[in-house]
């Protein structure tokens, strides 16, 4: 007998997951965003023992210093040290990022399956609602939202994930409609699967590639918007080291003072272009008729 | 055509109904009674019940809406809480300003942007493709205010070029209008390429290059042409991106617009105005889409027909 019949089958079965992962790792750039992000969330949650000072403790002695080996990245007008208070605001910005896609894509997930699987007048309701909230510049519905809640943290997040709502309602109905017609599904349904393990167990798993790509995407999205938010003064208050309420704060010390707009506001590209660089690769790796 | 038009307006209709319900809802549910804001602070109960009368607040919810629409639509849309100004009055000097900054922003990432998009699309993989693309994505992500204060620092603290804020001359345009399109610019290069790499793998521009055509011909005229339907949707939907992005850079650059209104009226809690306001920018976005809708419709036969 030959040794090649011997060769253990498995290897020539391709699961999803595994295709995805070989792909991936071919996306270079969405693997060094990956990392950077990675970071990013580590340092936030360790926070307390990564950062250097007290991110609000004013210290009058040194105050607007530039970067020093005593403060990497310098101090602002209160002599507050600009590194950790970037350390902590990225506590702020990326839990506004991740809460307020996770309510939206929630929402929106629920939405768009229930629209896709049942069609019909409600379907046409809901869509017909879905086209008002895109209909409301984004950062329009939000200052609404907060001018109607008050400023502050939480209202920014509730905010944010209203208007996250309709994109993810239009995917996950758009999947919907295509996975109620497929044949495994067909196939559920003649063997007596129930509307909710239907939707639930058999189509939703179809729409989480597409779910997992906008979540990047719109993480992006929503960090840069709440970081406009605080800027304009809607958002986070003043003495919370948010990045986009740094800025603000720097704002005065434009050309004295550099840096205390300059760090703040890497922060903000850097996360926003990490994600939106993995949102670019996973989609690449998902789908590549989607390039 | 005119049959196209009367039904593509019709279909807008009950967007802005459920607009406005949406804002008429919103005001109602905000604490304090409006008949007593609009007294003022040393009215007696009587002038209070009077005003109560003659603002129609003693009806039921649906009439109070049906006046407050009839109300908007002839714009008469009370007074600011903050300077006792009549609102319509407050939006009409900010109205401009605003538009003319999202029509410079328009016209520069549109061309801008279509024109790197070309670029990429026929340089497809290499250098120049690859650079638009980093470009475009950080582009995209850029916070447009960091941007905004990075141009003032250089052009304005230390060069001294211009202005750092205010409106009146070409100058006050220079650094607003450039930060409002970059993210559009880049959102445009992105969605070009994409598109003009869609079109350059159809039949008919393989034929036209198997007959001869020269490859100059081949991106400029059979590519570009068909590239530029789905654009010009996209330029529709930024314009709302635009019109919402100039909230932050009219703050950012003291530009007297609608955004800084808005901001303003926010922190005053000023809600005739934020009322005023935000219906407005909705209008302005659904007219927008409407006449985007129409070119489109006068661009490409097939969809004015069906």
């Amino acid at each position: 007998m030959s040794a090649t019949l011997a060769q253990p089958p498995s290897a020539a079965i391709r699961t999803p997951i595994g295709e995805f992962l070989r792909r991936f790792r071919r996306q270079h750039l969405a693997l060094i965003a990956l990392a950077v992000l990675l970071a990013l969330v580590l340092s936030a949650v360790f926070a307390p023992w990564i950062a250097p000072y007290d991110p609000a403790t004013p210290d009058y002695a040194s105050v607007l210093d530039g970067p020093s080996a005593a403060h990497w990245l310098g101090t602002d007008a209160y002599g507050r040290d600009i590194l950790s208070r970037i350390i902590w605001g990225g506590r702020v910005s990326l839990s506004v990022g991740f809460l307020s896609v996770a309510l939206g894509g929630m929402v929106g997930i629920v939405i768009g399956l229930i629209s896709g699987f049942f069609g019909g007048w409600l379907d046409g309701a809901l869509m017909r609602l879905m086209d008002v909230l895109l209909a409301f510049p984004g950062i329009i519905l939000a200052i609404g939202v907060v001018a109607l809640l008050g400023p502050g943290i939480d209202n920014v997040i509730y905010s944010i994930a209203v208007f996250s709502v309709p994109v993810f309602a239009r995917l996950v109905r758009g999947t919907t409609l295509a996975l109620k017609q497929s044949l495994y599904v067909q196939a559920a349904r003649s063997i007596g699967v129930g509307k909710m393990a239907l939707m639930l167990r058999h189509i939703l798993p179809g729409a989480m590639p597409g779910v997992i790509v906008y979540a990047s995407l719109r993480l992006g999205t929503s960090i840069l918007t709440a970081a406009s938010l605080s800027f304009i003064g809607l958002g986070a208050r003043p003495p919370s080291p948010e990045w986009g309420a740094m800025l603000a704060d720097g704002r005065s010390f434009l050309g004295v003072a550099d840096h205390l707009t300059l760090f703040p506001g890497l922060a903000i590209f850097v996360t926003v272009l990490a994600f939106n660089i993995l949102g670019d690769g996973l989609r690449d790796a998902l789908d590549q008729k989607l390039r | 055509m005119l049959v196209y038009l009367v039904r593509r307006l019709a279909s807008t209709l009950p967007v802005l109904v459920v607009v406005s319900v949406f804002v008429f809802a919103f005001v109602h549910a905000l604490p304090g009674d409006p008949a007593r804001l609009e007294a003022g602070p040393e009215a007696s109960p009587a002038d209070i019940e009077a005003i109560r009368k003659d603002m129609g607040l003693d009806g039921p919810i649906w009439s109070q809406y049906l006046r407050w629409a009839g109300n908007t639509v002839q714009f008469r849309l009370g007074r600011s809480t903050k300077t006792r100004q009549p609102v319509a009055e407050v939006i009409g000097e900010r109205f401009m300003p605003t538009l003319w900054l999202t029509v410079v922003a328009m016209i520069w990432a549109t061309i801008v942007g279509v024109s790197i998009g070309v670029l990429s699309g026929v340089r497809r993989g290499r250098w120049q493709d690859r650079t638009v693309m980093v470009l475009a994505i950080s582009g995209v992500s850029f916070p447009s205010f960091w941007m905004g204060l990075l141009l003032i620092d250089l052009f304005s603290v230390r060069l001294g070029w211009l202005p750092t804020g205010g409106y009146g001359t070409w100058k006050h345009f220079v650094m607003p209008g450039f930060t409002l399109g970059l993210a559009v610019a880049a959102v445009m290069a992105r969605f070009t390429r994409s598109a003009f790499v869609e079109i350059m793998a159809e039949d008919y521009v393989r034929t036209a290059r198997m007959k001869g055509v020269p490859e100059r011909l081949v991106a400029w005229k059979h590519t570009l042409r068909n590239a530029l339907i789905p654009v010009i949707t996209l330029t529709g939907l930024q314009f709302g991106f635009l019109l919402g992005g100039a909230v932050v850079i009219e703050t950012v650059f003291s530009w007297p617009g609608l955004g800084r209104l808005l901001v303003d009226s926010v922190s005053f809690r000023d809600y005739p105005v934020i009322q005023a306001v935000i219906m407005l920018f909705s209008l302005e976005f659904v007219l927008i889409n409407l006449t985007v809708d129409v070119l489109y419709a006068v661009a490409n036969p097939e969809i004015r027909l069906k």
